[in-house]
């Protein structure tokens, strides 16, 4: 028995001339660099997203000569500022409606009973499962001087609210599409707030909304901010839906690079506008990043 | 917070009728319970029974379906938890994950707007008390579960209040640090003078910490007294297996001259005083109050005799505890001082006790499915 082991264990530790014992050893390294697990995804985002951005900046600096001409030309332009701040600032507006409409939708989600709570899930993500486009189209009906919305407002004797082709329209129509990108992180950290430390405040003597503005609420912010975060960079890229529901003065920066690009073939101009774009964005969460770290550790839930 | 005149501090508490219905499910049935100043008052029972819901009841987490409930005489049922002026403890501390210790204990005080040298005052003497002035500076998460319950313990007594409810509070923390804060608790509470209603499911805990122990079965209270009337003087069988170890002897009554007798695995034992009409009798033992003999030594006057097995015996130290099996299947439990020859498993034992010692109860099934 031990003549056995000893045979194996010494086939182990000499080659043998075929590859067989390769894979012992490489299966060796693998568990020693988990990171190697990382490889797929790094792979993919390296070819789908480093090549073509590294293209892209690239180009906004040779297309078609060298040098800074295309951020000359966008800075210069007063029309490309302009729709810049306007895209930060939809952005912004959806995100602010998007907080105030998930964070009740969350809270419920965390107070009712499990089958309720499948159903408000379930609301959340059937729109989902439906194409932007779609969902964009239905709107255009809701929104539009003759549509749903303004038949309302119009049978109560009010006069017709311009939406369709307004930047009011391209928020509500943004949010929604958005709107589940900010409840469920929301619901995810709502879930885990010890619904006892509103009591414990209580019964210390705070009525309940001063328990909730200073219990809850702070405990629920990272929710908010992750939400926040995920809504306000989606919304700096959303195309379709402003290039639908918006009119000539609720252009996003998305919009202008789509005609640089594929209707004027100015590459270096259209990549000059991504950059900017991409680049602001990173100074914008630089500044917010201080506001939301955390100070203090969740309490462990034993 | 001082110490002086202490005893006024606490408030008296009067729960009158109490009941509290979720649709059908009666959490609590016509519970009337009277709390003196100052007392340390233990709710104690299984997990259901009733003793949480009291305390939320007090504490105004949960409203009544009926009853009334008076804190110092005066009646606070329409008061809503924050206007109480009550400090409760939970069993999961509870503590403000975002404040640190400091800031925890002074929120109370900041919403009493306190200004900030008295309330610094405060917070340093009820962390003091707790001995836990060094950790003001730290956040919860950064602090032991017993840390954590004693900082909550200091939140919960900075604002002074008459009445002090503690949940379970220390039912997540382990054996050693439960006995070592039990007496911490005790000496808070001689301290402070505070009424205290302690809520546990752990009749050591309650024996060791009350002044008064109110014993809850589904929803209502068996029997209210000091640990030694509830081990001794047991209303009834529930109240008696669940404070203490016990052997409860089931056999055929007769009654006769005042004096019930029963009739075990062929054996007659004398019971000692009646029961009520229609009830069925138990005898019940505690085991320091048994005693084994080798079979057929003579037994004392006044002794009761059952033959039996013994089915383990257990070394302690101190002594040994026996179980010994009867001739009807039931087994008995022993605790024996050390004696020269100790019995051995599978020895044929007699088993003795003084009629006196006896307690005799009305059987009940309830007591007996709630038992764990």
């Amino acid at each position: 028995m031990s003549q056995t082991s000893h045979t194996l264990a010494a086939g182990g530790d000499n080659p043998r001339p075929t590859g067989g014992v390769q894979g012992p050893q490489r299966r060796l390294r693998l568990a020693a660099y988990p990171s190697l697990l990382a490889m797929p995804a790094l792979l993919l985002l390296i070819a789908a997203m480093g090549y073509p951005l590294l293209t892209v900046t690239l180009r906004s600096f040779s297309d078609p000569a060298w040098g800074m001409q295309n951020y000359v030309w966008f800075f210069s332009t007063p029309v490309n500022v302009t729709v810049l701040w306007r895209t930060f600032s939809i952005a912004a507006w959806v995100t602010i409606v998007c907080v105030i409409a998930a964070y009740p939708y969350a809270y419920l989600m965390t107070a009712v009973g499990p089958r309720m709570r499948l159903v408000l899930i379930l609301c959340v993500l059937v729109p989902f499962w439906v194409s932007g486009v779609v969902r964009t189209l239905a709107w255009v009906i809701l929104l539009q001087d003759s549509g749903i919305i303004n038949s309302v407002v119009r049978l109560f004797g009010l006069d017709t609210v311009k939406l369709i082709r307004t930047q009011t329209g391209v928020v509500i129509g943004m949010a929604q599409v958005l709107l589940p990108f900010m409840i469920l992180p929301l619901y995810s950290v709502m879930r885990g707030i010890d619904l006892r430390l509103v009591q414990a405040a209580r019964s210390l003597g705070a009525r309940p909304s001063l328990a909730f503005l200073q219990i809850y609420l702070p405990l629920s912010l990272p929710g908010v901010f992750a939400g926040a975060i995920i809504v306000f960079i989606l919304s700096l890229g959303f195309y379709i839906t402003p290039a639908l529901l918006g009119g000539p003065r609720s252009t996003m920066l998305s919009t202008l690079v789509q005609s640089q690009v594929l209707s004027l073939l100015n590459w270096g101009r259209g990549g000059a506008m991504g950059v900017v774009l991409l680049v602001a964005t990173f100074v914008l969460l630089a500044l917010a990043a201080p506001l939301m770290r955390q100070r203090h550790k969740q309490a462990s839930r034993s | 917070m001082a110490a002086s005149n202490s005893k006024e501090r606490g408030a008296a508490i009067d729960i009158k009728a109490a009941t509290k219905r979720y649709g059908n499910f009666t959490a609590l049935d016509d519970v009337s319970l009277h709390i003196e100043p100052g007392e340390f008052m233990t709710l104690l029972g299984p997990s259901g029974s009733g003793k949480t819901t009291t305390l939320n009841v007090v504490a105004g987490f949960t409203d009544l379906t009926s009853g009334d409930l008076a804190v110092g005489g005066k009646s606070i049922v329409a008061l809503p938890a924050h206007k109480r002026n009550i400090g409760v403890v939970f069993q999961h501390y509870a503590l403000f994950p975002h404040m640190t210790v400091g800031k925890n204990v002074a929120y109370p005080l900041t919403l009493r707007g306190m200004d900030k040298q008295a309330r610094d005052r405060h917070v340093a003497r009820a962390l003091d008390m707790v001995k836990m002035a060094d950790f003001a500076h730290r956040y919860p998460a950064e602090l032991s579960g017993g840390q954590q319950q004693r900082v909550a313990l200091a939140r919960a007594i900075v604002f002074d209040p008459p009445l002090l409810l503690m949940d379970e509070p220390l039912g997540a923390l382990d054996k050693k640090l439960r006995e070592w804060l039990q007496l911490e608790i005790k000496r808070i509470h001689r301290e402070l003078g505070t009424t205290f209603v302690y809520v546990t499911h752990d009749q050591e805990e309650a024996l060791v910490l009350s002044d008064r122990i109110a014993v809850f079965n589904q929803g209502r209270i068996e029997q209210v007294g000091t640990g030694r009337q509830l081990y001794d003087e047991p209303a009834t069988l529930f109240v008696a297996k669940f404070i203490g170890e016990s052997t409860s002897l089931r056999g055929d009554a007769q009654t006769s001259g005042g004096e019930t007798s029963l009739t075990i695995a062929g054996q007659k034992v004398v019971a000692g005083g009646k029961l009520a009409g229609g009830q069925k009798p138990v005898v019940l033992l505690r085991p320091e109050k048994l005693s084994l003999a080798r079979t057929n030594t003579p037994a004392a006057a006044g002794q009761n005799s059952l033959t039996g097995q013994v089915s383990e015996a257990i070394y302690l130290g101190s002594g040994s505890k026996y179980q010994v099996t009867l001739g009807d299947g039931s087994v008995a439990i022993v605790r024996a001082t050390l004696e020269a020859t100790p019995f051995s498993i599978g020895d044929a034992v007699d088993l003795r006790w003084s009629v006196v010692d006896a307690k005799l109860l009305a059987d009940d099934d309830r007591a007996d499915m709630t038992m764990t």
